[in-house]
Parts: structure tokens; C-alpha cells; sequence
């Protein structure tokens, strides 16, 4: 039973785990800056991002995948500014208009080119492959001290525990400026705090997070992950402090829950066969935001006090 | 080419035709819909609509199969569709209304949960001994290969009533559109037009699942819209722009796509209103790119153009380049610099109306009237000739400064 544990749910629990988190912490202030949606567009122009990295390099490599997709995210981010200022379009417009004609782009690629001999395809990059990420050599939990085992760990895990750790260290070093310029920008100009240049570089690594964890997890739990936990965070308490910590603990337990429920959950109804984890991680943490909106204790709006909702 | 000629004229195939047609309906009907979804400012709700088909599609394939019947029945799966996808667009208002969330935040979180359910029921449903060739999958991205008659049939008939609704409500969905308070005193029901705008919207994404897809239906709501705001600044010359834009990438797409293998029918559709849209965004007369850097220029030689006669006038030496370049492009300086005879004369008269704006300003105190001096309005756009005649009587005649002065 450990062992089977350590084989085939440790490694994808631990990598759901990280994309979560990786994407939480961005998503944070995303959702404040009410620019949730951006989750939403970086994780649709993966696609056409990867699909070009791959018609360029022929392989299907991490680091021009990686690539590929953050310079997708990048021009995605640059048109919809474009767009937005050249045609004065709104800019949930602008931001449609733009995802939807790339990701569109993307699939028209792939539809085009051979790319029936390796594993690229759009339900992959929506659904990902957690269920594989497996670890073999993993025969039990002494193997988590063996050399000769971990070395048979699946690449992935050592990538998103990367990117995860290099957006928590973001975070943490420019937590001061992020926080003043997510609640009054104005106040952040006039401490000249180069405000423009916290936005941007805070949609890059919402990208670099969405485009790491979107290797191994798939685009659903991207979008998921980035939203759903801050958001229910969002109303649990009024500090940010707090709030970045409850949203790391709900995309963990949104994760780990996910995926357990994904694998064994069928397996207790009777059913044979375990259910897409991706789905599953998703819907648990829309579960998690719902019982946020019934009964976080800082729900409300402030201002619409208890006489003005009619419950 | 020949293929594609072949494809545009409906001869390539029944099905194809079928195809071309049922896209244009709909591109019609998403492009006129999505318009007041556009001018709102809730276009992304869309996106939320569509992902919450998913679990519809799922659940109403399980449901038939445990009743015993097909299963793939497509009038069934877009009944299960647009239940799920109601209680979406109810699950974004209601966490919008009731919680301190955003908007989009509740749009993002609607779309991603509601989409990862219903993956959880695709899986599900892979795994039944039924729905290994269900072919839901399809959903995703649409799909026009299998498509029969009767889902042709279902597509024009949605596409059309979808039409004719918005036809009918265009009036008050457009007076909620612009000015929610003002529609809401003259008395529309503004939260059953929200209601109407949405179940509009539905109603045309689930009609679009089949051919477009769930994650593409959205560009066919929205970019039509955003296509058709750049060649108008009036809301019904924008509904229907944009539905004729819609249709007409519908059915471009459907053709190019039935033209070649491997050209997938929904983001060949979605390209083709892309590249409607660039143009738009480009070489639309007024809002267009294009446009705005043409007024910029004539803008920029009329203002250099005024300060070169003024120079002339005043016999002041001129340095700035692109003035002497304008100066003479019009035959009003010399190559050497010296002014021509028209040069001459247009420089005294700029100098003229010069001094009556002067005298205009002493003698109106109407700045209505002499606030509209900004040094390229003509004299002659504002004052009636007996006024201008008024100023030169005051401005008086030449005067000999050597015999002594004025007097």
C-alpha cells in the first residue's frame, strides 16, 4: 500500500501541489488588481506559444517549450495593450479579442503541422498529464533516501519546485512595492515607485508560473489555481499577509484533495477507472470558493452591511 | 484556389454547404447578440457561459445513455448544455452581487471550476462502455466533420430565432447598454434585459458548440462586435455591422476550411474575423489607426503652415525644415527661401486675419465665439462677412509710417 503510494501519488500529489502554489501567489494580486482574467489569456496563448517552439526546434524539448510560451505570453500581454490603446477598446474586449484569434492561431498550427509522432495535442495542453508523472523507482518510503532512487524522479518535480521557488522569492522580495502599488497606485507614484514596470513584470511571472505549471498540469488547473484560492482567501480575512497565507494553504488542500479524489474517489463509488485529476483539483477548489462566498467571515462588500442584503 | 471558388459557391459537397450555411446563421446571430454584450462591458462573460457548457454536455450524455437511448442525440447535449451554462452566468452574478469578488474574478473562477468538472465527466464518460466513440471532445473545438442534416437544421433554426430576438429587443438592450439608470426611469426592466442580453448570448454559444467549440464561440461573440465599433459611431448600424461581419467570416471560414484537409472549421472562422478585425482596426474611416495618423499629419502642416505665412509676414527668417518643406510643396516659397507672389499674398492675408481676430477679441465679448480662435479655424468659419467688414473698418486703412506716424 506505501509503496504504491510513493510510486504513483507522491510525485503528481507534490507537482499539483508547487503549480498550485506557484500560480496562487501571483493570482493574489491579480485578483486584487482586478486583472483575474489575465490567468485566463496567459493560459490560452500557451498553446500557440509551444506549437511555434516546436515547428522551430523539431523537438519536443522543456526549454524551448518554455520558451516559446513565455514569449507567446509576453506578445499576448503587448497586443492586448496595443489593441487597447490603438482602437480604444474596453479592456475585457481587447483581452477576448486577443486570446481567442492566438489560441485559435495556435490550434490552426497544430492542425498543420506533423506533429502526429509526438505527444502534442490540445487536450493534453488543457488537461495535462498528472496521472503520469509517476516515480518507478519509488518502491517505498526508504526510497526517499536512496540516491540511485531519486534520481528516477520525474523531471518535472525539480522544474515546478524551481519555478515555485522563484515566485515565492519574487513575492517575498518585492512584497513592499506589489503591495503598495496593488492598493494605491497613485501613492506608489508619488513614491516614485516605477509602477507601470511592477504590472508588467507581475504578469510576467504570472506567466512564467502558468507556463511551468502548464508542462505538467494543464491549462485548467492553471486558470483554477490562479483565481479560485486567492479569491476564497480574499474572504477570509482583510490583511494581505493573511490572505497570501490562506491561499497557499487552500491551493494546497485544493491539490492534494483533487488528486486523491480523482484517483481513489471512483475507486470507493464502485467504479474501476480514476477520473481526470486536473478536472478534479479544479473542481475541489471551486468548492473550496463556495463555501468562501456562504460563509467566509469577510464576504460581504464593505458598505453593504447586514440591512442591505435581504437574506 | 479552384477549390476554394468551388467551396464559396456551395459546390463542395452537401455537407460543406450544410457547414457554410449553419456558420453564417450563427456568425450572424453571435455577431449581433454579442454587440450588446460588447457595448455593456461585460464581453468576457461570455467566456464564462461557454466554459459551463461542458458539464452540460457531459451530464446530458450520461443521462441519456442511463434512459437507455443514444446518447449523441445534439439537440439533447445543447438541452444539458445550456442548463449548466444558466447556472454558470447565475453563479457569476450571484458571486458578484452577494460577495466583495469582482467580476472577473467570479468569471475566471466560474469558467475554470465549471470547465474542470466537466473534464472530470468527459473522463467519466471515456470510461463507460458506451462513450469510448462518444466524441465529445468535439465540443472543445468544434467539430463540422460528422455533422448531419438535422444538426445543420438545428444551427440555422437556433441561429434565426436567435436573430429575430435581438431584433425585437434591440430598443431597450440598447438604451440599458448605454445608460442603465436612464433606462431604468423610463421604465425598462433593466435586470430582465441584463437577463435577456445573457440568455441571448447562451442561447448562441450553445448553438455554436457544435461548429465553433466551447473555447472559440467566444471570439465569435466578441470580436465581431469590437470589428463593427471602428466603422460606426451609431448602436444599429453597429448591431448589424457586426452581424454581416460575423456572417460573413462564418461563412469564408466554413468555405476555406472545406477547401483544404487539415483547416479545422471554428479557428478558421475565428482567423478569418481576426484578420476582419486588423483591417478594421487599421483602415476604418474616423476610429481607424490609419485614420488617426492622417489627422495627426494634416493637423501638424497646417499648424507648420500657419507659423511659416506668419514668418513670411513678419519677415522673419524661417529654420524649422519640415516648415520650409511645406512652405514649398505649396508654391509659396522658393527654393532659395524668397516667397513667391502667392506666397506673398497668402502671407498678408493669414497676417490680416491675424489682426481681425485681435479686434474680434476687443470688440465680442461673446467667447463662445472668440473662443473658437485656435489659429487654423478660418475668420470666415465664424463672423459673417458685415462683422470681418466691421474688424477692417476698425483695423482702418495703410497708414505711410515715413510722413509721420499714424493720424
Amino acid at each position: 500500500m506505501a509503496s504504491e503510494f510513493v510510486q504513483f501519488s507522491l510525485t503528481p500529489i507534490l507537482i499539483g501541489s508547487l503549480a498550485a502554489v506557484a500560480c496562487a501567489l501571483p493570482g493574489n494580486f491579480l485578483v486584487l488588481r482586478r486583472q483575474a482574467l489575465i490567468g485566463d489569456a496567459i493560459s490560452h496563448v500557451v498553446l500557440p506559444g509551444i506549437v511555434v517552439a516546436f515547428l522551430v526546434t523539431a523537438t519536443v524539448s522543456t526549454l524551448p517549450m518554455l520558451l516559446g510560451a513565455a514569449g507567446a505570453a509576453v506578445v499576448a500581454v503587448v497586443l492586448i495593450e496595443a489593441i487597447k490603446r490603438l482602437g480604444r477598446i474596453e479592456p475585457g474586449a481587447a483581452m477576448g479579442v486577443t486570446f481567442t484569434a492566438l489560441f485559435a492561431a495556435g490550434v490552426l498550427l497544430l492542425e498543420q503541422s506533423d506533429t502526429s509522432s509526438v505527444h502534442l495535442d490540445v487536450e493534453h495542453a488543457l488537461m495535462g498529464n498528472l496521472e503520469s508523472l509517476i516515480w518507478l523507482r519509488g518502491t517505498g518510503w526508504d526510497a526517499l533516501v536512496d540516491w540511485r532512487a531519486l534520481q528516477g524522479l520525474p523531471p518535472e518535480l525539480g522544474r515546478m519546485a524551481a519555478a515555485c521557488a522563484l515566485v515565492a522569492l519574487l513575492t517575498i522580495v518585492f512584497w513592499r512595492p506589489l503591495k503598495i502599488s496593488t492598493f494605491d497606485e497613485g501613492f506608489a507614484q508619488a513614491l516614485n515607485l516605477p509602477t507601470t514596470a511592477i504590472g508588467l513584470g507581475l504578469v510576467v511571472v504570472a506567466a512564467m508560473a502558468a507556463v511551468a505549471a502548464f508542462d505538467a498540469v494543464g491549462s485548467i488547473i492553471v486558470i483554477a489555481m490562479f483565481i479560485c484560492p486567492p479569491a476564497a482567501a480574499r474572504l477570509m480575512t482583510n490583511r494581505l499577509e493573511s490572505q497570501v497565507a490562506w491561499s497557499v494553504v487552500f491551493a494546497i488542500a485544493s491539490a492534494v484533495l483533487g488528486y486523491v479524489l480523482a484517483g481513489y474517489g471512483p475507486g470507493w463509488l464502485g467504479a474501476h477507472n480514476a477520473v481526470s485529476a486536473a478536472g478534479m483539483i479544479a473542481a475541489v477548489s471551486g468548492a473550496i470558493l463556495a463555501l468562501a462566498c456562504l460563509f467566509g467571515p469577510h464576504r460581504a462588500r464593505i458598505g453593504a452591511g447586514k440591512e442591505a442584503s435581504p437574506v | 484556389m479552384t477549390a476554394l471558388l468551388d467551396a464559396l459557391l456551395l459546390g463542395a459537397g452537401y455537407n460543406a454547404a450544410l457547414v457554410a450555411i449553419g456558420a453564417s446563421l450563427l456568425g450572424f446571430a453571435a455577431g449581433a447578440s454579442g454587440t450588446f454584450l460588447f457595448l455593456r462591458k461585460r464581453a468576457l462573460v461570455s467566456d464564462a457561459v461557454a466554459h459551463a457548457t461542458l458539464p452540460g454536455v457531459g451530464l446530458a450524455f450520461i443521462a441519456m445513455v442511463a434512459l437507455g437511448g443514444d446518447g449523441r442525440n445534439l439537440v439533447g447535449l445543447l438541452a444539458g448544455s445550456a442548463v449548466t451554462a444558466v447556472i454558470g452566468l447565475l453563479a457569476v452574478e450571484w458571486i458578484t452581487a452577494r460577495t466583495r469578488l469582482a467580476e472577473d474574478s467570479a468569471i475566471g473562477a466560474v469558467l475554470s471550476v465549471f470547465f474542470g468538472i466537466g473534464i472530470v465527466l468527459l473522463t467519466v464518460i471515456q470510461s463507460m462502455a458506451q462513450g469510448r466513440q462518444a466524441g465529445l471532445e468535439g465540443f472543445l473545438l468544434g467539430s463540422t466533420a460528422g455533422m448531419l442534416f438535422q444538426d445543420a437544421v438545428v444551427i440555422a433554426v437556433g441561429g434565426s430565432l436567435a436573430v429575430a430576438a435581438t431584433y425585437v429587443l434591440r430598443r431597450p438592450m440598447t438604451l440599458v447598454a448605454f445608460d442603465a439608470e436612464y433606462a431604468r426611469a423610463a421604465g425598462v426592466n433593466v435586470r430582465h434585459m441584463d437577463l435577456a442580453m445573457m440568455g441571448l448570448v447562451t442561447a448562441v454559444t450553445v448553438i455554436g458548440l457544435k461548429l465553433v467549440g466551447l473555447v472559440l464561440i467566444v471570439a465569435m461573440l466578441i470580436i465581431p462586435a469590437v470589428t463593427a465599433r471602428f466603422w460606426s459611431e451609431r448602436s444599429e448600424h453597429v448591431v448589424w455591422s457586426a452581424g454581416l461581419v460575423g456572417a460573413v467570416s462564418g461563412y469564408t471560414g466554413a468555405a476555406l476550411s472545406a477547401s483544404a484537409p487539415a483547416l479545422p472549421t471554428g479557428p478558421i472562422i475565428v482567423l478569418v474575423c481576426a484578420g476582419l478585425f486588423v483591417f478594421s482596426l487599421f483602415f476604418a474611416p474616423a476610429r481607424g489607426v490609419l485614420a488617426a495618423m492622417l489627422r495627426f499629419w494634416r493637423f501638424q502642416r497646417r499648424v507648420h503652415l500657419r507659423q511659416g505665412l506668419l514668418a513670411l509676414a513678419r519677415a522673419e527668417p524661417i529654420h524649422d525644415a519640415f516648415t520650409l518643406r511645406v512652405l514649398r510643396q505649396k508654391g509659396l516659397i522658393r527654393a532659395d527661401g524668397v516667397a513667391t507672389e502667392a506666397g506673398r499674398a497668402q502671407a498678408a492675408k493669414t497676417a490680416r486675419d491675424e489682426h481681425r481676430w485681435a479686434i474680434a477679441r476687443e470688440v465680442h465679448q461673446d467667447t463662445a465665439l472668440t473662443g473658437r480662435y485656435d489659429g487654423l479655424t478660418p475668420i470666415e468659419a465664424v463672423f459673417t462677412r458685415d462683422e470681418i467688414a466691421e474688424f477692417d473698418r476698425r483695423i482702418g486703412g495703410p497708414t505711410m509710417v515715413a510722413s509721420g506716424g499714424p493720424g
